[in-house]
């Protein structure tokens, strides 16, 4: 049983480690801050929640099996705020996101009040 | 009242998940203070159906379930395109209009849109939302409304 | 595999401060910040979990509520002029 946990650990922590790694490369790769923000947001839920879940398979007892919990919700609850509060500043001060050229029949300028 | 309730019941569990001491002496500064922030909160008038949203306790689980599958399937494309490139990646920005009557639902439909990686809610206007995509698949996937089509689900139970 | 995780963990807040400094725009340093905050509470949790000392996770769970106040804190403040961004002409 023990082995069992042990190895299914480790299988969500590497594979948290992955996602973790890939949405730094993509926060140095990405050409403009919107973009950027998608990357992270890939670290900011599965990757924490991967190491998170690896963490508790891994707890010596019930209390902190929770507080990892509280930790794991907190954060998925917290982060798309943060972001929302984050982009919608951005725009609002007019910086202008890169788009795509091939699909500009219907892309949105921003408005600047 | 019922929103009162939910709310010293949530903050009591916090309160012991954080502390994890049994002994009197803890247990009543524990409701001393879990009090003293339920009046705070009846200061601030936060405590409704806003804060406390316990009508639709019934309908979550299954909600979060979905998203929690949308959020791993929009994870492993963004991370594919992560490693791609540059080239592959078509940033789009559209509006989505929302078919949410109450702000509430407007709310977890914009939450769960940026807590999807890949989309962004960056304004809300009435029931047009601004959203920024990294791919133009992520806001065709949007418009066809399968997420619109829940979350309204989901408000109308109450 | 802990030491593993904590290594990638690492080097992505590296990552972070490297972007935090290149920017370009103020946006992308407050991104960083956050990220590197959020990456922040990951490696204490890994680090209690190394130790053997899990009483770690106390101080993860305020750091999530600090990073995220801070965060918002800031861009409160997003009217001022010191938020402007102007567009370079192309």
């Amino acid at each position: 049983m023990d082995i069992f946990l042990a190895a299914g650990s480790s299988l969500f922590l590497l594979i948290g480690s992955f996602l973790c790694l890939s949405g730094g490369l993509g926060l140095l790769r990405f050409p403009d801050f919107y973009t950027r923000m998608h990357a992270v947001g890939v670290t900011e839920t599965l990757a924490t929640a991967m190491i998170l879940i690896g963490l508790m398979l891994q707890s010596p007892d019930a209390l902190v099996l929770l507080k990892l919990m509280v930790i794991l919700i907190m954060t998925l609850f917290i982060s798309p705020t943060a972001s929302h509060a984050l982009a919608h500043a951005a725009l609002q001060n007019n910086l202008v996101p890169k788009l795509n050229k091939q699909n500009d029949n219907e892309e949105v300028t921003p408005s600047n009040p | 009242m019922l929103h009162t309730f939910t709310l010293a019941l949530s903050l009591s569990v916090f309160w012991l998940i954080n502390s994890g001491h049994n002994s009197v002496l803890m247990l009543s500064l524990a409701a001393l203070s879990i009090t003293f922030v339920l009046y705070l909160a009846h200061r601030m008038d936060v405590v409704d159906h806003e804060s406390q949203p316990v009508h639709l306790t019934r309908k979550l689980p299954g909600y979060y379930a979905w998203l929690i599958k949308e959020i791993i399937l929009s994870n492993i494309l963004v991370v594919k395109h992560i490693w791609l490139g540059n080239q592959s990646i078509s940033p789009t920005l559209s509006t989505i209009k929302a078919s949410q009557k109450t702000d509430i639902g407007k709310v977890i439909y914009a939450n769960s849109i940026t807590m999807t990686p890949g989309t962004i809610t960056i304004k809300l206007e009435g029931d047009q939302f601004l959203v920024h995509a990294l791919l133009r698949e992520s806001i065709d996937d949007l418009k066809k409304g399968e997420m619109d089509r829940r979350v309204t689900q989901l408000e109308d139970q109450c | 595999m802990l030491i593993a995780a904590i290594l990638a963990v690492f080097i992505v807040m590296v990552i972070a401060i490297v972007r935090g400094f290149m920017g370009p725009t103020l946006y992308d340093r407050i991104l960083a910040v956050n990220m590197f905050g959020t990456k922040t509470v990951l490696l204490i949790s890994l680090l209690g979990f190394m130790m053997g000392r899990p009483e770690f996770l106390d101080i993860a769970i305020v750091y999530a509520l600090i990073n995220f106040i801070s965060v918002v804190g800031v861009l409160r403040y997003s009217d001022s002029s010191v938020f402007k961004h102007h567009n370079k002409q192309k």
